[in-house]
């Protein structure tokens, strides 16, 4: 046999070994325990009704949340555009988590929605250094709703939707 | 207060100019738009077919009343209804305080809320290094917190001492409100509720207290209350010789 042939022989055996290998190791590596895998996720809460649908599908929010909000900060601060679909003040109004006391958790705590994953991904947000983790209690609402206008009709609440108004009005009814 | 001298002093410049030509020439300068003002749908951004501002009457701020200061630090969560403990007075946040100014030849004296100016040409914008301070289409000059590093090159541009540093951890801040340590704050003329159709809270609690010393409104609007009142009587900005043309205006100065 001349050299070339008994390379390509070899090659042909080789070859095929080494692309099946990641395969072997893989399966032999599911049957152990894999790191970390005793570590607990905190699962993001749901509290709120079935009905309520997030913003976007849920699974295009849990991929792509950052991008909603961070694209709804600059269109607020710069140019004024105060829609409430992607605002950071309604994503808090409609996540909120309670406690065992009624109280809504602050963002310190892994049970709020926004520190759930993160904890878990190590992702560190500054956002609440300044915003808001909780929403505001509707009492609170009832004085800004008496805030005047300068070009006649009514104002909602300092601009919240209706949705928003109505699940704060449940959330703040005695319990 | 030596803030009290020096605004005595520009005081004293100005005195003697007259002031239905600079409201009238300085006030809006371009376009006069003669359609009804309408709210703007919050999905539209914001243009420059308006130009908000603010007119105070000082012959109507009442000496020792503070009703505009209560509601700033209420609506926005600073002052008594914020958590800066540590902070001495000098650096609190002030986005509105009340100013006394007597002139001491003729012993006159006056009182008027001392705030952002709103300018025209804003200086703090000018030298800002990271474009965190701006001027809004619509006149309103603004901190975008988001992209301020704290270098307070704007505190010591403006010539008003309106703006405010945050050196301390805050909580429970106002939702609609955001503030936080090591970024630089001033008057917004409460953004979001202009944003909304409403009007500032100064404004408000000015009117609320029957004093009816702060107008807000469209400066560009012939028709509006405050461009009426600024045609009748006229008003001053404070420092008009730096040319900053000035979003709030002065009457009795
Ligand atoms: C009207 C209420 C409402 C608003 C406003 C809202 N959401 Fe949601 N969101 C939901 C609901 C309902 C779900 C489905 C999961 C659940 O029930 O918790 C969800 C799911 C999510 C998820 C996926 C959670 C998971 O379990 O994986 C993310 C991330 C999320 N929302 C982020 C946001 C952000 C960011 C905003 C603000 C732009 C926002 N949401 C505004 C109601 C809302
Ligand atoms: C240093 C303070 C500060 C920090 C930190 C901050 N913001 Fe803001 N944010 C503000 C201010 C001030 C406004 C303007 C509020 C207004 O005009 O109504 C604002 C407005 C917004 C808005 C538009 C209003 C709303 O509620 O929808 C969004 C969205 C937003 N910020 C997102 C974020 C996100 C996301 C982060 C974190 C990555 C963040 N911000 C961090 C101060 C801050
Ligand atoms: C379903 C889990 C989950 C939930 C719930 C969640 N996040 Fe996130 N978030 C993530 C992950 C994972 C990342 C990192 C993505 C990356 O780095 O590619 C992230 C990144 C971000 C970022 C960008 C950070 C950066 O430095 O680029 C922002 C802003 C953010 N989240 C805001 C929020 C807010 C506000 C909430 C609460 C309304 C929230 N998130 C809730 C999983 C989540």
């Amino acid at each position: 046999m001349s050299h070339p042939r008994l390379l390509r022989r070899i090659a042909g055996l080789v070859l095929p070994a080494l692309l099946l290998l990641p395969l072997a190791a893989t399966a032999e590596e599911e049957e152990e325990a894999l790191p970390f895998s005793d570590l607990e996720v905190v699962i993001p809460e749901r509290h709120f009704s079935e009905e309520l649908e997030c913003v976007q599908p849920e699974d295009e929010m849990r991929r792509n949340h950052m991008k909603y909000i961070l694209h709804q900060r600059d269109e607020t601060m710069h140019k004024g555009i105060r829609t409430r679909r992607y605002s950071l003040e309604e994503c808090i109004n409609c996540h909120a988590v309670k406690d065992d006391n009624g109280e809504y958790v602050r963002i310190e705590d892994s049970r709020h929605f926004c520190a759930t994953c993160h904890t878990y991904a190590a992702v560190d947000i500054d956002c609440f250094q300044c915003h808001s983790d909780v929403p505001v209690r509707e009492s609170m609402l009832n004085t800004l709703k008496s805030s005047q206008v300068h070009h006649g009709g009514a104002v909602p609440a300092n601009g919240l939707s209706s949705d928003t108004l109505r699940l704060l009005a449940a959330e703040d009814a005695p319990q | 207060m030596s803030d009290n001298q020096h605004i005595d002093e520009y005081r004293r410049k100005f005195l003697g100019q007259a002031s239905a030509a600079v409201a009238a020439t300085a006030v809006a300068p371009g376009v006069f738009l003669t359609a009804p003002a309408a709210a703007k749908p919050a999905d539209q951004p914001v243009d420059d077919s308006k130009r908000w501002g603010i007119l105070v009457d000082t012959h109507k701020c009442a000496d020792g009343c503070t009703a505009c200061v209560t509601a700033c630090e209420q609506e926005n969560g600073w002052g008594e209804y914020s958590y800066e403990h540590e902070s001495s007075p000098e650096q609190k946040a002030h986005w509105i305080r009340k100013v006394n100014l007597r002139d001491k030849a003729t012993g006159h004296a006056i009182t008027l809320p001392l705030f952002c100016q709103h300018c025209e040409v804003p200086p703090c914008a000018d030298v800002c290094p990271t474009g965190a301070s701006f001027k809004r289409a619509d006149g309103i000059v603004l901190v975008d917190k988001h992209i301020c590093i704290g270098c307070r090159y704007c505190m010591m541009a403006c010539p008003y001492k309106a703006r405010s540093f945050i050196h301390e951890d805050l909580k429970d801040q106002k939702p609609w409100a955001p503030r936080g340590k090591g970024t630089v704050e001033s008057c917004t003329m409460c953004v979001h509720r202009v944003d909304n159709d409403g009007i500032p809270a100064c404004v408000e609690a000015c009117n609320a207290e029957n004093h009816k010393a702060m107008f807000f409104g469209d400066l560009r609007d012939e028709n509006s209350e405050i461009s009426r009142q600024l045609e009748e009587y006229g008003a001053k900005e404070i420092r008009p010789d730096l040319k900053l043309n000035t979003g709030v205006r002065y009457r009795g100065i």
